[in-house]
């Protein structure tokens, strides 16, 4: 008996019950649905992870400040995110930095700083445009791989001067144009309740990172402006809570990154709340993959029970199906069917049910995937290799539960299946 | 004398062997049916027929005697052998007709050729011919559920001749049918006897097993009788 001949039959017995066929793959369908969603999720963010630690550089290191936990006064592991921002005399200083710049010479390519002031408003006509205002050292540009399309960045020697660095995108709505002929121009910035004026002095491009705007207006674009300009304007304090260290080409950045953490932590023994500590966005996506493949580990088990109930679902269904064509299968004996011919027409049967489920599974599971990584604001990249992992893996699941029915279908006594009312 | 086709000695079937409800149904059988033979069996409810058709067919296995089937040894086969036996030697009428449903006429009729490995062409092409020969061949593609009961039948006769078998058994086939649609059936069953079939026709009408050429007549697991019929000139007169 022919594969094709088998499958078409196959298919009109399901059709012919379909309500009975949909709800017996309803197992199979949420569990590779489930697995299927969640692959899709988590491959998508950790390929816009990956791709934005590509733009970012696998040299940087972030060290910032961290509370240290009540009960743990070493403070590793375990964040503690207190209501309080940590005080002036507990963020790092112009002083450990330059310390550090000193002791580690050759393994310290750039040290970004950057001093938030956080939101800024430009008016302009009728429109306000928001920015991201921070002051930055030379350095930034560099650990943050930014693309100068004209002019020049801050330096550290432009004192208090009122000049910035935007984005082509902020020149665009401000100006209606990103060409150099911006630079030079200025425009009112409000933050933190001043009002200032400001001088472009360079235009940068900006990136998207990879991820999707939801909505259709601009993005909120980062204005840069020198360090002690910033500083001015935030009230005064000088000092940091994160800064960026690259490290030079051809050191071990793990190596450097705890050399780096010891360093700065150093400072911080004798201090009651804060310690600083040191993180590389390798480290970061290691613990992100390893948290990924927690919940994937949780999705598949729960996807595995759902796969497991769906299989005996099947064999159920199955069983029921062979009881009530208990007469076909002696009229078929009768023809002349070996059993081997009948064993092989239920089980076709039974994987052509898991398969069917396990494509309406993976329809469903890139489906709810693409939705899932799209709120988070990255492009759905559905795996491939998953989704024929999944097909294959339900029509095994055809294999396995159907070959009880069908075996018990090829061993069936034709004269009593035949006599079977 | 020609060799047999069904050569039967010393057929014993006995149900719910070594059980306390064990029952033999056949007394040791002996029957010989000889290649062109239109055979009625007749005899009355319970008395073993369907019992003896069954072995005849290899559905069955006898539990003691020796049945020789074209040849071939069938109370030795084993169940591989027997399917192959029934696929290739043998063409089964039922009295309910046992067409597989949701699927046409014309597949029904593809079905035992399917089991024997044939070619999907050849298939379709000689499946064609045989509804042509039993005048179905506008229902080719309808279900049995929209088929009367007498079309039923004769897309049966059609499927159980598609091998070329050696032997066309009917148990009972026009128990189900009016008297105008078994004139039919009848009339099809004399058709494939001059052409040289050899059958075997269990019923229960007194009518039709006279239009056979020879009636057995088989009354609590033993034959009592055989004499000849009238042909098919008895239906006719
Ligand atoms: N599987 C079985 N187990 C026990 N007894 C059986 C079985 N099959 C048939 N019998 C018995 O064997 C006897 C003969 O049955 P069979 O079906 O051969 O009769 P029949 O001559 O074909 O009758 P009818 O004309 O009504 O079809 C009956 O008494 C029946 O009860
Ligand atoms: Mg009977």
């Amino acid at each position: 008996m022919h594969l094709l001949d088998n499958i078409r039959l196959a298919l009109s017995s399901l059709w012919a019950n379909k309500l009975r066929a949909l709800l017996t793959m309803l197992g199979i369908i949420i569990g590779i649905g489930s697995v299927i969603a969640i692959v899709t999720v988590g491959d998508s963010l950790t390929g816009s992870i990956t791709d934005s630690l590509q733009s970012f550089g696998v040299n940087n290191i972030t060290v910032s400040l961290q509370k240290k936990s009540d009960s743990d006064s070493s403070g590793t592991s375990v964040r503690m995110f207190g209501p309080e921002s940590p005080d002036e005399e507990d963020l790092i200083t112009d002083a450990m930095i330059e310390e550090f710049r000193q002791a580690y010479p050759d393994k310290i390519s750039a040290i970004a700083l950057q001093q938030s002031l956080g939101s800024g408003q430009v008016q302009q006509e009728d429109t306000t445009v928001q920015v991201t205002a921070m002051g930055v050292n030379n350095d930034y540009a560099l650990a943050n791989d930014l693309n100068l399309m004209h002019g020049r960045f801050i330096k550290d020697d432009d004192g208090e001067r009122q000049i910035a660095v935007v984005s082509d995108v902020f020149c665009e709505s401000v100006f209606g144009s990103s060409g150099a002929s911006v630079l030079g121009k200025d425009f009112e910035l409000s933050v933190n309740n001043k009002l200032l004026k400001f001088y472009v002095v360079g235009i940068y491009e900006y990136d998207d990172d990879g991820y999707v705007s939801l909505s259709n207006s601009d993005p909120v674009t980062d204005l840069y402006l020198p360090m002690e300009t910033a500083i001015k304007l935030s009230g005064g304090s000088s000092g940091y809570q994160s800064f960026t260290v690259v490290a030079a080409a051809g050191t071990d950045t793990s190596a450097f990154l705890t050399q780096t953490k010891n360093f700065f932590a150093s400072f911080y023994t004798r201090n009651q709340s804060y310690t600083a500590t040191a993180s590389s966005m390798e480290s970061m996506l290691e613990e992100m993959t390893s948290m990924m493949n927690t919940v994937k580990l949780a999705i598949s088990a729960i996807a595995a029970i759902s796969l497991l109930v769906g299989g005996i679902g099947v064999m159920n269904i199955m069983l029921v199906s062979i009881t009530e064509r208990t007469r076909e299968i002696g009229t078929r004996k009768a023809l002349g069917a070996p059993g081997i011919a009948i064993r092989m027409q239920f089980i076709i049967e039974a994987v052509v049910i898991c398969m069917i489920g396990g494509l309406l599974g993976v329809s469903v599971g890139v489906g709810l995937g693409a939705v899932g990584a799209n709120l988070l604001g990255y492009a759905a990249k559905p795996s491939l290799a998953a989704i024929a992992l999944a097909v294959g893996f339900s029509m095994a699941i055809g294999v396995f539960f159907g070959y009880y029915p069908a075996n018990k279908a090829a061993k069936l006594d034709p004269i009593e299946a035949l006599r079977y009312e | 004398m020609q060799e047999p086709i069904i050569d039967m000695r010393g057929i014993v079937k006995t149900y719910n062997l070594g059980m306390p409800n064990e029952l033999e149904i056949l007394h040791g059988i002996d029957l010989q049916v000889y290649p062109g033979d239109f055979m009625a069996i007749v005899g009355e409810s319970g008395s073993g027929k369907s019992t003896l058709m069954n072995i005849i067919g290899a559905l069955d296995k006898p539990t003691s005697g020796q049945y020789t089937l074209d040849g071939v040894d069938v109370s030795q086969a084993k169940d591989k052998e027997l399917s192959v036996i029934r696929n290739q030697k043998i063409g089964f009428v039922f009295q309910t007709f046992n067409l597989i449903g949701r699927t046409s006429a014309l597949k029904n009729v593809e079905l035992p050729m399917l089991y024997a490995g044939v070619p999907a062409k050849q298939r379709t092409e000689r499946a064609k011919k045989l509804l042509e020969m039993v005048n179905m061949e506008a229902r080719a593609k309808h279900h049995p559920n929209e088929l009367s009961g007498g079309q039923k039948q004769r897309v049966a006769i059609a499927r159980a001749l598609v091998n070329k078998p050696a032997l066309l058994l009917a148990d009972e086939p026009t128990g189900a049918l009016d008297s105008a649609t078994s004139r039919t059936v009848m009339d099809i069953f004399h058709r494939l006897h001059e052409s040289g079939m050899t059958i075997v026709l269990i019923t229960h009408s007194q009518e039709l097993a006279e239009e056979c050429s020879r009636i057995l007549t088989l009354r609590d697991g033993r034959f009592i009788g055989e004499r000849k019929g009238a042909g098919r000139s008895a239906s006719l007169g």
